[in-house]
C-alpha cells in the first residue's frame, strides 16, 4: 500500500495542506495521548514530531566538514591577526 | 560540536578572482539600483551566510510563507521576511529575469538576478510580524514609509561596504573555525543592542556556566533614537571583557543588521542567525527585542514552541535584580525576599545617571564601562 503511494507522490505537492494516511489505532492512540496539553488536534502534532524528527536525520545526514583545509588555514591566519586566537 | 548551519547548508555568495573582475565589468553596463546602508548591510549578510539558507532576497513565495506561518516555502524555519523594496520609478526598464548591479553610495555592491518584482500590503505586514499597526511601533514607522515595491532573486557579492569595525567583524565560516579551534563544543549567542550594565553581565555568565564558551554579538547599523551609539557599545565591551570575562570563554564580534523590534518573531530570527555563526545554544532573557509596551515580558519565549526544528537550543534566563538581602544579582526563582529589596536595573536608570553623569551604584554598572560610557559627549543615536 506504502509502495502504491510513493510512486502516486513522486510529483511535489502544492498549497498549504495536504493528507497522509495513518492508522486508525495510531491516531486513536495519539488523540488520547495528547488530551490535556498544549496541542489541539493530532494533525499539529504529527506535525510537530515530524519537523523534529526530519530535522535532526537531516543534520545527521550532513557531512562533518565543509571547510577545506587551505580555506581553514587561511582563517586561522585571520584570526591570528586579529588577536582571537 | 558547533551548531549546523540553518537548512543544512552555508551560503557563500561572495565573487572573488577573476569572476569578480569579470562580473565587475558586467556589473557597470547593467541598470543600477541605489540601497541603503541597512539593505546593503543585509545584502553583504545573504553572501556571507549570516542568513542561511538565503541566497537572495525573498522571492513571493518565501515573503507569504514567512508571514504567514514563519516558514520558508520550503518549510525551514524563517520568521522575518528579508525583502528589498524598491519605488515602481526605479525599475521601469526592469523586467523579471534581469540582471541588475546594486549599488551604495554608487559603489557596487552586488549583482542581483531578478527573479521576481512584486507589491506587498505593508500594512498585513506590520499585523503580522510587528503585531502592531501603531505608528509610535519604530518597525512599524520604518515599514510604512518603505517604497511600494519588492524584487526577489539571488545576488552576487562583489564589495563589501565600509566598516568601522572591521577588526572586530567575523563571518559565520570564520566563527565556526573559531569555536572548533577553540574546542568548544557548547556555545551560547548572545545579542545585544545596548551598552552592559550588571543584569546584562549576569545573564551572560548564568549561560557560561553551562556552556563551554560565550559569543557576544552586538548589533551595530540603524536602532531607534535614544539607543546607544555602535562606538559605545564596542567600546564598553571591550572593558567589560578585558576586566570582568576570562578570555578563553568569550569571542566578541560585531552583526551589522538592523533592529527591527519585532518582539518574539525576532528572537527565532536572531536565534537562527546565531545558529548559523556556530552557536548551538541562544539566551532569550525578558521583552527579547522588544520596544515599549508592545510585547508581553516573556512572550519571545513562548513562540519558541512552534519550532522544534530550529536546531539551537534557546536558553530562557529570567529577568535579574539586586537583592540587598541576598548581597548580590538573583533572579525570582532563586530570591525569596520581597519587593522592597530587589533593585531592578534598566536601561532606562542608567540612562538617567549618564545623562546627569552621576557615578551609579556599582552593582549598576562596572566602574569601567560607565568611565567609557562617559567619555562619549553623546552617546545616544539622535
Amino acid at each position: 500500500m506504502f509502495e502504491d503511494e510513493f510512486k502516486k507522490d513522486s510529483d511535489v505537492r502544492r498549497g498549504k495542506y495536504t493528507t497522509v494516511s495513518i492508522p486508525i489505532t495510531l491516531y486513536n492512540r495519539i488523540k488520547e495521548l495528547i488530551k490535556d496539553t498544549g496541542f489541539t488536534s493530532v494533525s499539529q502534532f504529527v506535525t510537530y514530531i515530524l519537523r523534529e524528527v526530519i530535522a535532526s536525520m537531516e543534520r545527521e545526514k550532513l557531512e562533518s566538514s565543509m571547510i577545506s583545509e587551505e580555506e581553514k588555514k587561511r582563517i586561522i591566519e585571520k584570526l591570528r591577526k586579529l588577536g582571537y586566537i | 560540536m558547533v551548531s549546523k548551519p540553518h537548512g543544512n547548508k552555508l551560503i557563500n555568495r561572495v565573487v572573488v578572482g577573476r569572476r569578480r573582475d569579470h562580473l565587475l565589468e558586467e556589473a557597470k553596463e547593467l541598470p543600477r539600483i541605489e540601497i541603503s546602508e541597512t539593505l546593503a548591510a543585509d545584502t553583504i549578510n545573504i553572501a556571507h551566510g549570516v542568513y542561511s539558507p538565503l541566497e537572495g532576497f525573498m522571492t513571493q513565495e518565501d515573503y507569504i510563507h514567512v508571514l504567514h506561518d514563519m516558514r520558508l516555502s520550503n518549510d525551514i524555519p524563517w520568521t522575518i521576511p528579508i525583502i528589498l523594496d524598491v519605488n515602481p520609478e526605479d525599475i521601469v526598464d526592469i523586467k523579471e529575469g534581469d540582471d541588475i548591479t546594486l549599488t551604495h553610495n554608487n559603489k557596487p555592491i552586488a549583482i542581483m538576478k531578478i527573479e521576481e518584482i512584486y507589491g506587498w500590503d505593508k500594512n498585513e505586514y506590520c499585523k503580522q510580524v510587528f503585531k502592531a499597526t501603531d505608528p509610535t511601533h519604530p518597525g512599524v514607522t520604518k515599514t510604512m514609509g518603505r517604497k511600494e515595491l519588492l524584487i526577489g532573486g539571488p545576488i552576487d557579492l562583489l564589495n563589501d561596504i565600509y566598516e568601522p569595525f572591521e577588526k572586530y567583524r567575523l563571518w559565520p565560516i570564520e566563527t565556526r573555525v573559531l569555536f572548533e579551534a577553540k574546542r568548544w563544543r557548547t556555545i551560547a549567542g548572545f545579542q545585544t543592542r545596548n551598552v552592559p550594565h550588571l543584569g546584562h553581565e549576569y545573564v551572560q555568565k548564568a549561560a557560561l556556566t553551562f556552556v563551554d564558551g560565550l559569543f557576544i554579538n552586538p548589533l551595530v547599523g540603524w536602532k531607534k533614537r535614544g539607543d546607544f551609539k555602535d562606538e559605545v557599545i564596542a567600546r564598553a565591551y571591550e572593558v567589560l571583557i578585558q576586566h570582568y570575562f576570562p578570555k578563553d570563554s568569550i569571542v566578541f564580534s560585531v552583526l551589522r543588521m538592523e533592529m527591527r523590534y519585532a518582539g518574539p518573531r525576532e528572537a527565532v530570527f536572531h536565534a537562527i542567525v546565531r545558529k548559523n555563526f556556530g552557536c548551538t545554544h541562544f539566551i532569550v532573557g525578558r521583552d527579547h527585542a522588544g520596544v515599549g509596551n508592545f510585547y508581553k515580558p516573556y512572550e519571545a519565549w513562548e513562540i519558541f514552541k512552534e519550532f522544534p526544528d530550529l536546531g539551537i537550543t534557546p536558553l530562557f534566563i529570567r529577568e535579574s535584580f539586586y537583592c540587598k538581602k541576598c548581597g548580590g544579582f538573583v533572579n525570582e526563582k532563586i530570591c525569596p525576599h520581597s519587593d522592597e529589596n530587589r533593585i531592578r536595573i534598566s536601561g532606562t536608570k542608567l540612562r538617567r545617571f549618564i545623562l546627569r553623569k552621576e557615578k551609579p551604584p556599582e552593582y549598576m554598572v562596572r566602574p569601567e564601562v560607565f568611565e567609557v560610557i562617559l567619555s562619549f559627549d553623546n552617546p545616544f543615536i539622535e
